[in-house]
């Protein structure tokens, strides 16, 4: 089975559509949201009513520390710019929205495979894997073979060996990674919706249960309007939409 | 503690027949399974026999690469086990001569190991451009399929792919590699530099010439970074039939510096194709070993820091491109003679590592052998080489970029494409001719060199000799 993972969509509605499309045709059976559903974005109702709508149909989702703040309240650490996204993505949602939002749980693990959205050793505290030294104390805090995180917006892969030795990858989109059963293998697809190495792509990755192949995507989306709604909504513009550079031109 | 491996035993499917190879790190059976009729091979890690990492992450590596790898230079990959179940890889079977059985016959003429080395090059450069770089090349990880001069790359286990994890990056304190033939910066734990293969080369080429082994085979790793700075004995001094040409090359693929070897494996396979074209250096007329004291002041210099890693095969293979230029030496216009020159520059200077072969097409008759002297008494082949050399004058590149040839031949663009196959070219420019007349008896030069090249072509067209002429059918 083919199982899509999608990280920090952060209420980009355009960079989810496309990676939602994209992985339709690519064969997904399956979408896991590894939470940051909303916070910074102009489409938070959209986002969280597919989410909604997949999860009801079998698909699953973890708790973000953007969600969190929406339901509960914004930790006094977050930034400004954080902060006034999420009162104002608060005031945009439902009941039904939080309720569902409020309900996520911080991880979920499935048979081999761990999902979290910023780390296994402490979910909640949403600490990132920044390095190898992070990677390590994350996986030697599951005993599952594949942990599939996001909160880091860059793509990243890492992986241990029997003797606790962990490794970093850069991965390059497009090409299918054996994730070897002999070694245990942390994964971040990169974020759908705000990328923050300065190009403009919508990040997802797929991974296929039978081969274990992972498959890391970057696509090309209408950023354009995103950058239009999230000004028009008086959001402050977010990183993601200041680079003039484009999908593609990093290589 | 698994009990050994029998014939008649069924793994995953597949019946063991009969062993044929048992060493430390594996076991090699030949295996069949009903729904697939080609001869498989099964290779089976010896995990059992004692703990042995290495062998473990070999395996888990040649599980990765060759999956990815396809061409006629590497097995087909089959089926693989992981280690929860007996771990194993089946692959096509491929019938054909080890290259190691060809140490014992060394040294071998020098005519037979051109072809040796030029075979493995291609090899070389055929993985090459598929992301992997070898880093274990040894005559035992060289097969020549039976009846054919191509080379088989077998033993992935040490490899490496751009564009897939390392497994081996900091998995091990020591060089990983195989003694003799361990490139420099390989001892250095740099990974990532496909010039590592043609070190090896050098090596496997240097037994080959001398029967002897460069570096000897060290088994400490102060033994094995002694390549850093100690240079080998030249072969010329160990075998006084070894040609100038051969030493230059093999020479060369030993430089301690990476940035010294040939660029790409398509260049050495080049070279050796064409030793009448190699660029001589003081490295051909070397015939003893450097003296101590230069020896000493390469060790305190410390070359090895100097070392520059290289990130990606396939991209520095996209900078070190082999460009054909096909010229009619008859039918070019100056005009069009100078707007060729124009291209060929454009290209060669955007890629400095780039080499240009220069050539042009000597006609022969179908039918009869043709007169080898013409009326004025002059051999044609060599009139045809120094016109060529004449016309690359003005393009003014240093000799050691450029080639030349002149292909005799009955059907120009048959031999074009021909020459670009089999010397691995990545781009051919040619002219497109202007007068249709001479065209339209004997068809489009250019037009059947874009049909069927192997590679990118450029066709350079004069200003007003465009489509409507080019479009006229070809009788």
């Amino acid at each position: 089975m083919k199982i899509a993972l999608l990280a920090d969509i952060h209420a980009n509605r355009e960079a989810l559509a496309a990676c939602l499309q994209h992985a339709q045709a690519a064969g997904a059976e399956r979408f896991v949201f590894l939470g940051d559903i909303v916070g910074y974005g102009a489409d938070p109702a959209w986002v969280v009513d597919c989410v909604m709508e997949h999860v009801q149909r079998g698909s699953a989702a973890v708790l973000g520390n953007h969600d969190a703040a929406v339901v509960h309240a914004a930790p006094a650490t977050m930034a400004r710019a954080a902060r006034e996204a999420i009162e104002w993505t608060r005031a945009q949602l439902t009941p039904r929205h939080l309720g569902f939002l409020t309900s996520l749980p911080a991880t979920l693990s499935e048979s081999d495979v761990l999902y979290v959205h910023a780390n296994a050793w402490a979910p909640r505290a949403w600490e990132y894997v920044l390095s190898s030294t992070e990677a390590r104390q994350s996986l030697l805090a599951t005993p599952c073979a594949y942990t599939f995180c996001g909160h880091v917006h860059e793509p990243a892969l890492y992986h241990m060996n029997r003797n606790a030795q962990v490794s970093g990858f850069l991965p390059v989109p497009g090409t299918a990674i054996p994730l070897g059963r002999q070694r245990r293998w942390l994964a971040i697809p990169g974020s759908v919706g705000q990328p923050r190495d300065g190009v403009l792509a919508a990040r997802y990755a797929l991974f296929d249960t039978a081969s274990t192949a992972l498959t890391y995507f970057e696509l090309p989306y209408d950023y354009q309007a995103a950058l239009a709604k999230t000004l028009a909504a008086g959001l402050p513009p977010n990183i993601m939409l200041k680079s003039p550079r484009l999908a593609g031109d990093r290589r | 503690m698994n009990a050994p491996n029998e014939s008649g035993m069924l793994i995953d499917g597949f019946r063991l027949k009969r062993i044929i190879h048992r060493g430390n790190m594996s076991e090699l059976w030949i295996v069949t399974r009903g729904d697939i009729s080609m001869p498989l091979v099964m290779k089976m890690p010896m995990v059992t026999r004692g703990y042995d990492p290495a062998a473990i992450v070999a395996f888990e590596v040649e599980q990765m690469i060759l999956p990815v790898l396809s061409g006629i230079h590497v097995p087909r990959f089959v089926a693989a086990g992981d280690l929860a179940g007996q771990p194993h890889i089946v692959m096509e079977f491929i019938p054909g001569i080890s290259l190691r059985t060809r140490l014992a016959d060394a040294p071998l003429p020098c005519a037979q190991l051109a072809a040796i080395g030029g075979a493995v090059a291609d090899a070389l450069h055929d993985v090459h451009t598929q992301h992997v770089i070898h880093l274990d090349l040894k005559p035992s990880s060289v097969l020549f399929r039976e009846g054919t001069q191509q080379a088989v790359l077998l033993d992935f286990g040490l490899s490496r792919h751009d564009r897939l994890p390392d497994l081996l990056s900091e998995e091990f304190d020591l060089p990983i590699g195989t003694a003799p033939y361990i490139a420099p910066e390989q001892t250095l734990h740099i990974r990532n530099d496909l010039r590592s293969d043609l070190f090896a080369l050098g090596v496997t080429l240097y037994h080959l010439t001398t029967g002897e082994r460069p570096y000897g085979n060290p088994t400490t790793v102060l033994g094995l970074r002694r390549r850093l700075y100690r240079d080998p004995v030249p072969p010329r001094a160990l075998n006084a039939s070894c040609p100038a040409w051969l030493q230059e090359v093999i020479l060369r693929c030993l430089e301690v510096n990476p940035a010294e070897r040939y660029d790409t494996a398509a260049q050495v396979a080049f070279a050796l194709r064409h030793p009448d074209q190699i660029e001589l250096t003081a490295r051909s007329e070397r015939r003893s070993r450097d003296s101590l004291y230069k020896v000493a002041r390469r060790w305190v210099r410390g070359v090895a820091t100097e070392l520059d890693a290289q990130q990606s095969a396939r991209e520095d293979l996209l900078r070190a491109p082999i460009v054909l230029l096909a010229i009619d030496l008859a039918q070019e216009s100056d005009q069009l003679s100078d707007m060729l020159r124009a291209s060929v520059l454009q290209l060669l200077n955007a890629n400095p590592k780039s080499r240009l072969a220069c050539a042009t097409v000597l006609k022969t008759s179908r039918i009869a052998m043709d007169a080898e002297v013409d009326a004025a008494g002059q051999n044609l082949h060599l009139k045809h080489l120094i016109a060529l050399r004449h016309w690359a004058q003005r393009l003014a590149m240093p000799a050691q970029r450029v080639t030349y040839h002149v292909l005799e031949a009955p059907d120009a663009a048959a031999a074009i494409v021909h020459f670009a196959q089999s010397n691995l070219v990545d781009h051919i420019i040619i002219g497109a001719r202007g007068s249709s007349k001479l065209r339209r008896y004997l068809g489009s030069v250019s037009s059947q060199v874009v049909a069927e090249a192997p590679c990118s072509v450029t066709v350079v067209r004069l200003p007003g000799h465009g489509s409507a002429e080019e479009s006229m059918p070809d009788c």
